[in-house]
């Protein structure tokens, strides 16, 4: 057996590649686990009082710009698809093309949160249905709309949140990329990322049709 | 070199039908079918994330253990919402016995103070 330092692929405490990039795999996995039930416990506080102030909710959902959410959505699946393929990259060894689908998939997330930053939050907030710091409508269910833009804020911020963090660890992963750290058998770490990235898209798979599409709009 | 390497045309693919079932699932708010609007957006959002954990988190490609961590999720946040609902929307099935107030669930105690007062 040769000895090899610290430029090797492999850590010392795996048998082989194989059960290095299983390893890899299987925390990211555990650790997307936990992440179900951080965010099972918001989706569970959602169906309970959505069923309780169901008209509230809808009332507050007809507040959201459906087509603004449906073109998130759709950046958002672009950029799980420009990250599938930056972890192709990496897999094949090819530099470029991974620096390349690394930036785009950063600015696609970083695009999901301008676009609801500026165009969302911002416009709710100035129509007063920001609870907590300027909620100002006085209609019919007006104490279950607020509740239902409690939910909205929360989830859509910490989802955001999770965007946000998700952008910054693709920022390093492209910093080594663009140093040409990544290869066939040096992958591990864009695959991790990649599963949290899908991962965050799937949370907002299910968001965008429970927070924008309740209360038919026929 | 380790996992799998997907043909780029399998992504693609997997793509278009996710944008496809975006569009879908938009669509479908805008037609009436009373209660089912909800169950058809939860089972197209369904379809998506199974899609997307599947090819794009290369899900079916790995091992048991892989699968066997996200369905152990699943179960758990599964028991989680029914468990609670449950709770909740049974309560008022049986009598509130004499003299203890109204139910909890429509008219909920004003402030935390008035919990342990007995009217």
């Amino acid at each position: 057996m040769t000895h090899s330092h610290a430029r090797s692929p492999l850590a010392h405490q795996f048998e082989d590649l194989e059960q290095q990039h299983e390893a890899a795999s299987l925390g990211m996995w555990i650790f997307l686990a936990t992440e179900v039930m951080f965010f099972g416990g918001l989706f569970a506080g959602y169906t309970l009082y959505r069923n309780l102030y169901l008209p509230g909710f809808e009332a507050g959902s007809h507040h959201l710009n459906v087509t603004i959410g449906a073109i998130n959505t759709a950046v958002l699946i672009c950029s799980s698809l420009t990250m599938a393929l930056a972890v192709r990259a990496a897999q094949m060894g090819k530099r470029n093309i991974l620096v390349t689908f690394l930036i785009l998939t950063i600015a696609l997330g970083l695009a999901f949160v301008i676009i609801k930053l500026t165009l969302e939050w911002r416009h709710d907030y100035l129509e007063g249905l920001a609870p907590g710091l300027n909620f100002t409508f006085a209609g019919p269910n007006a104490k279950a709309m607020e509740l239902f833009f409690c939910f909205y804020f929360l989830m859509t911020g910490v989802h955001a949140l999770h965007m946000v963090v998700g952008v910054g660890v693709l920022s390093v992963l492209l910093v080594q990329a663009w140093k040409g750290r990544f290869g066939p058998d040096h992958f591990n770490a864009v695959e991790s990322a990649g599963l949290y990235w899908h991962f965050v898209d799937i949370i907002w798979i299910f968001l965008f049709p429970l927070l924008y599409l309740i209360g038919g709009r026929y | 070199m380790q996992g799998h390497v997907v043909p780029k045309k399998t992504y693609f693919f997997i793509f278009g039908a996710l944008l496809a079932m975006t569009a879908l699932t938009t669509g479908m708010a805008f037609v009436d079918l009373g209660e089912w609007n909800t169950i058809v957006a939860l089972i197209i959002a369904c379809c998506k994330a199974t899609l997307v954990a599947l090819f794009f988190m290369h899900l079916r490609w790995s091992t048991t253990l892989m699968r066997v961590v996200l369905l152990s999720a699943l179960l758990w946040l599964a028991i989680l919402i029914s468990l609670t609902t449950t709770d909740f929307f049974s309560r008022d099935w049986t009598p509130i016995p004499e003299g203890w107030g109204e139910s909890s669930l429509l008219s909920p105690p004003a402030l935390p103070g008035n919990l342990l007062q007995r009217r």
